[in-house]
C-alpha cells in the first residue's frame, strides 16, 4: 500500500510540473497585464518601467526557469496585483471556500442520500416522481442562474436572508470559519444551497439506481425471509451497498465542488478563491493563476489518492495495488 | 452644580444628534482596490478609496477643480519654483504633528516602491522637494511647470514617522497606514472587506460615519441586489440596464454624474497597408484611406451620436465632441458633437476618391467600458450603410489592450480602427492631449496611448508650448486651439460619448456624484 501511494505522488510531481508549464505559457499567450494595470497617462519610460519591475521584460523561457527555481523553493511568485506571495493569498482564501464546499458537500450527501433512497423504494409514488423530476432541473439550471434567482426570491422579495458575503467569523482549530454563529450560516446557507444542487442531484440519482439494483439482490431477500424488520434492511443492508458509488462520486466531486465554486462565489460575493481566480484571470494576474491551478490539480491527486484508500476500506474485495496497463 | 448640569445637557443634546444620523454607512464597490499602499499602484480605486485614509497637499473637488488639501496656498515663485504653504495643526492619526518632512519624506518614497505595477514616477520625475520650514516647501522643477499643482493632487502625503522604511505589506496589514484623513484604517480582509474608522480629531471637522464598511462586490446584478435586500447602503457601478427599473422602486434613490471618460476612436494613420483596412471585398489594399482627413470627418459623420446615446446607452451618456466635457480646464466652447451628416460624409468620401467606399475591422474590449460590445456594433452597422463594410471584432479586456498598444510588429499597435476611453486623471486637457493625439516619440514621452499613430506637428507645437505655459489664462487657450486643431482641423481622433456614472443609495441619502468616479463616504450626504 505505501508503494502504491509514493508512487501516486511522484505521478503527481509530474503532471503538477507538466501543468505549469501549460499554464505559463498560455497565459503568456494571451498578454501581459501591464496596459491594464498601468495609468493611462504613464509615458513609454514609465511604462517599460512598469515591465521591469514585474519581470515581463525577460523572454519567455528565462522566466519560467526563474518560476521554477523558486518554485522548488516553495515560492510560486509574487502577484503582480498586489505584490504580495500568490500561494499566501490563495491560502488566506481557502478557509472560506474550503467551508462553503465541505457544507454544500454535507447538504448533498444528507438531503441526496435517503431522497435517492426514498425514490429508489417507491418509484411509482408521487414524492418519487417529483424527487426524480427535481433531480433534473437541479442538473439542467445553470448554477449563476440560480444563483441570482436565490438572491431575487430571499434577499430581496422576502429579505430573510443576506444577498452576499460572508458572514463574521471566528477562529476554530486556528482557521477563520464563518458557520458557528448564526448571522454567519444565514450568509453561507444561499451560496452552499446553490453550489450543493448539483451534487445533490447527482446523489439522488446515484442512490436511486444503487437502491433499486440492491433490493432486488439475493441478500436482501434472505434478510426479509429471516424477519428482519424494514427498517434494519434499508439502514443496513441498503444503505451499506449502495454507499460505494456515492462515496466515489462525492469523493471526486469534491475537487469539483471547489473547481466549480468560481460561478457561487463571484455570485454571491463569496471571498474565496474562486472569486480570486476569477479577478486574477481578469486581469491577467500570472503569479496567481499558476498557484491556484497547481494547488487544484494537486488536490485533485490527493482527493482521488483518499477515495482509493476509502474505498478499500468500505469494500474488502478491493486490494490497493499498482494495475499496470 | 451649574455647570455639570449644563454638561449634562449638552451631553444629552450630542448624543441625541449623534443618534438622530446614521453612524455606520456600508458601501458596495465593483472593484477593490489592491493595496493599502497609496504608492503602490496608481490606479483608480486605489487612489480612491485611499482618499478616506491619506490627503494631498492640493485636492480635487467633485467636478476635478483643485482646491487647498494639506497645502493651504501654492504658486510659483520663480520660472522653475513652487512654493507650497502646509497647513497648520494637522495631526496623523497617532497623534505627531505633519509638517514638511512628511511632504519631502513622501516624494522620495513615492518613486521607490518596489514591484509597482504603476508608479507615482509619471507626476514625480525631475521634480526636487525642499523643506524651508516647517510648513514650507519648495518644489524645483528644470523647466517652467504649469500643471505643478495639478500633479500634486495625485500624490497622497504619508507619514514619515511611520513610514519610514515600510513596505507595502506593512500598510496592508496597518502599521503604516497612518494618513492625516477624515477616517483611519482598521482592517482589510482581500475579498471580503475594508473597515474605515472616524477620525474624531480630523481637521476639517467631524466626519458623518462612525464607521465605513467597504464591500467589493464585482458581480453587477448581486450589487444591486445587495442594495435593494438593505445589506448596503450605497452601491457603485450601477449598470445601465438597470437604471429604468431602480427609477421606479421607493427603495432606491440615484445618483448621476458625468465623468472625466470619453468614449473615443482611433484610426490608424501611420501604415499605407493597414491589416484591418480593406477594400469592399476583404482583400488587402496598399492604401490607407484612414490616412485622409476628408475620410476620417466622413466616418466621424457617418455616427449617428445620439442614437447611440438614446439606444445603446440607454440615455446614460453624454455626445462627444472633444476629449473633455464643459468644465474641465481646456475645453474649447468652438467644438461641438460632430452631427449625424451621411450625405455630407458621402460627399467626403466622394472627394477623397473613396466614394466606392471600402472594408474596415473595428476592434474593442468587450468587459472595460459601459456597453463597450454593443457600441462597436452600432458604429459598425451605422458605417456599413454608409458604404464603409464594417466588421466587429470585440474581445476581453486583458486580451484587447495589450494587442492594442503593443500587439504588431516591433511592438506597434496591431489593429487598424479601435474604440477605446480615456479617463481625465488630472482634470484637464493637456493629459489626452498628450498622451493621444501628440507624435509617437518615445524620448519626449509623447503620444504613450496614440494607438492610432496620429500626427500634426502643428498641434505637436501647440501643446509643447502649453506645457510650458505657466500662466494658466494662456495656457487655456493654447489648450483649446491644439484640441480644435487636432480633433477639429485634423479628426485625428473621433471622439463618441462622454460616460455617465451611476450611483445607487437607499432613501434619506444622497451621493454628490463625482466625475473622477471615485466613491467616498465623505460625499455621501444625510438627507430628510
Amino acid at each position: 500500500m505505501s508503494v502504491f501511494i509514493i508512487r501516486r505522488l511522484l505521478q503527481s510531481i509530474v503532471v503538477i510540473w507538466v501543468m505549469s508549464l501549460l499554464v505559463f505559457g498560455g497565459v503568456y499567450l494571451i498578454g501581459d497585464p501591464i496596459d491594464m494595470l498601468i495609468n493611462p497617462e504613464a509615458d513609454q519610460e514609465d511604462i517599460e518601467a512598469a515591465i521591469r519591475a514585474l519581470g515581463l521584460d525577460k523572454p519567455i523561457h528565462e522566466q519560467y526557469w526563474y518560476f521554477l527555481a523558486n518554485a522548488l523553493k516553495g515560492d510560486l511568485g509574487k502577484s503582480f496585483i498586489f505584490s504580495e506571495p500568490a500561494l499566501q493569498l490563495i491560502l488566506a482564501r481557502a478557509p472560506a471556500t474550503m467551508e462553503l464546499a465541505i457544507v454544500a458537500s454535507l447538504m448533498s450527501i444528507m438531503l441526496g442520500i435517503p431522497l435517492g433512497m426514498w425514490a429508489g423504494l417507491k418509484p411509482n409514488s408521487i414524492a418519487g416522481k417529483s424527487i426524480m423530476t427535481g433531480s433534473i432541473l437541479g442538473f439542467s439550471l445553470p448554477s449563476f442562474w440560480v444563483g441570482i434567482l436565490f438572491i431575487m426570491l430571499f434577499a430581496v422579495m422576502l429579505g430573510v436572508l443576506p444577498a452576499g458575503g460572508r458572514g463574521p467569523t471566528t477562529e476554530f482549530l486556528g482557521l477563520q470559519v464563518s458557520f458557528l454563529s448564526a448571522k454567519g450560516l444565514s450568509h453561507i446557507l444561499l451560496p452552499a444551497v446553490n453550489l450543493a444542487l448539483f451534487k445533490l442531484s447527482l446523489v439522488i440519482r446515484l442512490s436511486r439506481a444503487g437502491t433499486q439494483e440492491v433490493i432486488h439482490q439475493d441478500y436482501i431477500k434472505f434478510a426479509r425471509a429471516k424477519g428482519l424488520s424494514e427498517r434494519r434492511i434499508i439502514l443496513v443492508h441498503v444503505l451499506k451497498n449502495i454507499l460505494i458509488p456515492v462515496v466515489t462520486v462525492i469523493g471526486l466531486e469534491f475537487g469539483s465542488v471547489i473547481a466549480f465554486a468560481v460561478v457561487t462565489e463571484t455570485v454571491f460575493a463569496w471571498p474565496g478563491m474562486g472569486k480570486l481566480i476569477i479577478e486574477s484571470i481578469d486581469q491577467l494576474d500570472r503569479p496567481v493563476i499558476v498557484a491556484y491551478l497547481m494547488i487544484i490539480v494537486f488536490m485533485f491527486i490527493v482527493i482521488n489518492l483518499l477515495v482509493d484508500i476509502l474505498y478499500s476500506i468500505l469494500d474488502p474485495r478491493v486490494r490497493l495495488q499498482d494495475i499496470r496497463a | 452644580m451649574k455647570n455639570i448640569f449644563t454638561a449634562l445637557v449638552a451631553g444629552a443634546a450630542l448624543m441625541a444628534a449623534s443618534g438622530a444620523v446614521a453612524q455606520e454607512i456600508r458601501i458596495g464597490i465593483a472593484q477593490e482596490p489592491s493595496s493599502i499602499d497609496p504608492h503602490f499602484h496608481n490606479l483608480g480605486p486605489n487612489n480612491g478609496f485611499l482618499s478616506h485614509i491619506y490627503e494631498r497637499m492640493v485636492e480635487q473637488d467633485s467636478k476635478q477643480r483643485l482646491r487647498p488639501g494639506l497645502a493651504v496656498s501654492w504658486k510659483p515663485i520663480s520660472e522653475t519654483v513652487w512654493e507650497f504653504k502646509l497647513r497648520k495643526g494637522v495631526k496623523w492619526h497617532d497623534g505627531s504633528p505633519f509638517t514638511a518632512d512628511d511632504v519631502v519624506f513622501t516624494a522620495e518614497r513615492a518613486v521607490n516602491v518596489p514591484n509597482s505595477p504603476s508608479s507615482f514616477g509619471t507626476y514625480l520625475k525631475g521634480k526636487t522637494f525642499t523643506k524651508i520650514d516647517d510648513y514650507t516647501v519648495h518644489v524645483s522643477t528644470p523647466k517652467p511647470y504649469p500643471l505643478m499643482a495639478t500633479e500634486m493632487s495625485t500624490i497622497m502625503i504619508i507619514s514619515k514617522k511611520n513610514a519610514q522604511g515600510a513596505q507595502t505589506k506593512d500598510f496592508n496589514l496597518g502599521p503604516a497606514a497612518i494618513g492625516t484623513g477624515p477616517y483611519k484604517f482598521v482592517k482589510w480582509q482581500k475579498g471580503d472587506v475594508i473597515e474605515f474608522a472616524r477620525n474624531d480629531d480630523y481637521w476639517g471637522g467631524r466626519p458623518n460615519w462612525s464607521k465605513v464598511i467597504l464591500k467589493p462586490i464585482s458581480s453587477a446584478p448581486t450589487r444591486v441586489a445587495a442594495l435593494l435586500a438593505g445589506d448596503v447602503d450605497m452601491i457603485d457601478g450601477v449598470p445601465t440596464a438597470d437604471i429604468e427599473t431602480l427609477k421606479g422602486n421607493p427603495k432606491v434613490k440615484l445618483s448621476q454624474g458625468i465623468s472625466n471618460r470619453v468614449i473615443y476612436l482611433h484610426l490608424d494613420q501611420k501604415r499605407d497597408n493597414s491589416p484591418f483596412v480593406t477594400d469592399k471585398n476583404g482583400n488587402p489594399m496598399d492604401k490607407n484611406p484612414l490616412k485622409d482627413v476628408r475620410v476620417r470627418k466622413a466616418i466621424s459623420k457617418l455616427i449617428n451620436r445620439p442614437a447611440i446615446v438614446e439606444k445603446v446607452m440607454e440615455g446614460i451618456a453624454i455626445p462627444a465632441g472633444q476629449l473633455v466635457s464643459e468644465t474641465f480646464f481646456g475645453n474649447t466652447p468652438n467644438l461641438k458633437p460632430e452631427a449625424f451628416d451621411p450625405a455630407a460624409a458621402k460627399k467626403l468620401l466622394g472627394e477623397a476618391g473613396w466614394g466606392d467606399g471600402f472594408g474596415l475591422t473595428i476592434h474593442g474590449p468587450n468587459n472595460r467600458y459601459i456597453n463597450d460590445a454593443k457600441i462597436a456594433e452600432a458604429i459598425a452597422q451605422m458605417l456599413t450603410r454608409g458604404g464603409i463594410v464594417t466588421k466587429v471584432v470585440t474581445m476581453p479586456k486583458n486580451v484587447y489592450f495589450k494587442r492594442a498598444s503593443r500587439g504588431g510588429p516591433e511592438n506597434s499597435p496591431e489593429f487598424s480602427f479601435i474604440l477605446v476611453g480615456w479617463g481625465s486623471g488630472t482634470g484637464e486637457a493637456s493629459s489626452p492631449l498628450k498622451s493621444l493625439l501628440t507624435t509617437y516619440d518615445k524620448s519626449k514621452g509623447h503620444g504613450a496611448s496614440n494607438r492610432g499613430r496620429h500626427s500634426n506637428p502643428k498641434m505637436d507645437a501647440l501643446v509643447v508650448q502649453a506645457l510650458a505655459t505657466v500662466d494658466d489664462a494662456k495656457r487655456k487657450t493654447l489648450l483649446q486651439k491644439a484640441t480644435e486643431v487636432g480633433i477639429g482641423e485634423d479628426q485625428g481622433i473621433i471622439p463618441l460619448h462622454y460616460q455617465v456614472n451611476t450611483w445607487a443609495t437607499r432613501p434619506g441619502l444622497r451621493y454628490d456624484a463625482r466625475t473622477d468616479e471615485r466613491t467616498l463616504a465623505m460625499d455621501i450626504k444625510v438627507v430628510k
